[in-house]
């Protein structure tokens, strides 16, 4: 069991926006839209938008093999550079999964911890500190 | 002859008066527990280590705890026995490339397992290392507590029961009121546990926690859940420690134990030894596996790793 792909709300499907604009494969910065996704720690320069997402199938996302996978399928894409981490994925030891030791299980995608534009795992507030002995009473 | 007449004064002589003495005492301590005159506490007084006791006599046991828990935490409680399951040996794992020692572990822990909130008792402890220094306890710190973690130059290593396959804690105790169960757990019967502290001087890893007051548990954050060696709410004056939420792993939907279910980041592994498909023996096989302290010989069934 997997929860949906973490979208934005009223983002998807991707195709409400796009069916009545015509794909422009040039590579460029946005500015009207998107304006907010950044590629950060991510091989920004030497990759963009349309290396992921399919440009003619907007509601898919775009294998290196030219195959369209669903959101939901995300994990096919990252594994094609993070082969390591997807072969630990798969067998339990990165990522997190939550349920039955002995059954049925619940994971995540990898977007749902890594932002896929900027994967690096955000800092959290830690819970705070044990109280030392001495004030204890 | 004179060293005869010497010996003579210490064989104890059983007078009247000291038939007497005597008597009053007994009858003394016996009327003690009656001051609370409910029978509960003759039955908790009377009652036997846990591992002597027949069906029934657990049943009558576990019976009279519910009434008692569901009295004081006004809600209706379970205290459960359910045994170690058939073939399983429970092992633990915990990734130390990817823990940020955030502490979400150690507060879902405390609310799971209902440890006292003040005084406050944690089972989880989580140390924070200099990545210059390594797996160095002596220089470890466990108060840090900056806006967000993880921080440059630091790693974390939560510290916990270890479950040792050769637990130094149970042997110490002289009352037997600790063992080690066939799933690999050791349990405490708070029931049996006279208090001596043997088990904390004895544990290599800070492990086992003792109740100096009354376990200050609000009533409203009671986890009703409970099992008699695990979880259930525990007297003043007994040790405690972590099981591995026995009440939740050893059901036969055996959900993953609460620390694994709560951290972020995916860092806590858990599942059978003895199954060779099961994600921590997948961890021994293949990532860069320790155990702390392995030259204490205690086998410890906790195993750090680190995953990249």
């Amino acid at each position: 069991m997997v929860p949906p792909p973490p979208f934005t709300e009223g983002i998807f499907p991707c195709s409400e926006c796009h069916k009545e604009m015509r794909p422009n494969p040039t590579r460029r910065e946005l500015k009207d839209e998107h304006a907010d996704i950044q590629l950060k720690n991510h091989a920004e320069k030497e990759r963009w938008c349309l290396d992921c997402h399919d440009m003619k199938n907007r509601d898919k996302l775009r294998l290196v093999s030219g195959e369209q996978i669903d959101f939901t399928e995300s994990y096919r894409l990252c594994g094609q550079c993070h082969g390591d981490k997807y072969r630990d994925w798969r067998s339990g030891i990165h990522g997190k999964r939550t349920g039955q030791w002995n059954g049925k299980k619940q994971y995540l995608l990898c977007a749902h911890c890594h932002n896929p534009h900027n994967p690096r795992f955000k800092e959290l507030q830690p819970m705070p500190p044990p109280m030392r002995p001495e004030n204890i009473r | 002859m004179s060293d005869r007449e010497e010996h003579d004064e210490h064989v104890f002589r059983l007078t009247r008066r000291k038939a007497l003495k005597g008597l009053a005492l007994g009858i003394g301590t016996m009327v003690l527990p009656a001051k609370d005159a409910s029978a509960s506490v003759w039955d908790s007084f009377f009652q036997k280590n846990f591992r002597e006791l027949s069906r029934p006599e657990r049943q009558k046991i576990l019976a009279r705890l519910e009434k008692e828990y569901s009295a004081t935490y006004k809600k209706s409680v379970r205290v459960k026995d359910t045994p170690s399951p058939e073939g399983v040996l429970f092992g633990y794992g915990l990734d130390l490339s990817r823990c940020v020692g955030c502490r979400r572990c150690v507060y879902g822990c405390v609310t799971e397992n209902n440890q006292s909130r003040d005084p406050q008792v944690h089972w989880i402890k989580v140390l924070r290392l200099s990545k210059e220094r390594g797996v160095d306890l002596e220089h470890s710190e466990q108060y840090y507590n900056p806006a967000t973690v993880p921080q440059e130059g630091y790693f974390y290593m939560p510290v916990q029961c270890q479950q040792c396959e050769n637990p130094p804690c149970t042997k110490v105790c002289p009352v037997q009121a600790t063992w080690k169960e066939t799933d690999g757990i050791v349990v405490v019967d708070y029931n049996w546990c006279i208090g001596c502290r043997y088990c904390m001087a004895a544990c290599p890893y800070g492990a086992r926690h003792f109740n100096w007051k009354a376990p200050g548990l609000p009533a409203g954050e009671m986890n009703p859940e409970t099992h008699y060696l695990g979880n259930r709410p525990r007297p003043v004056g007994v040790v405690e420690k972590c099981t591995f939420c026995m009440q939740r792993t050893r059901e036969p939907d055996g959900k993953y134990p609460a620390c694994v279910e709560v951290c972020p980041v995916g860092a806590r592994k858990f599942g059978n030894l003895l199954d060779p498909t099961s994600e921590i023996r997948n961890v021994i096989e293949n990532k860069r596996v320790f155990i702390l302290k392995e030259d204490l010989n205690t086998q410890p069934k906790f195993y750090y790793f680190y995953s990249v």
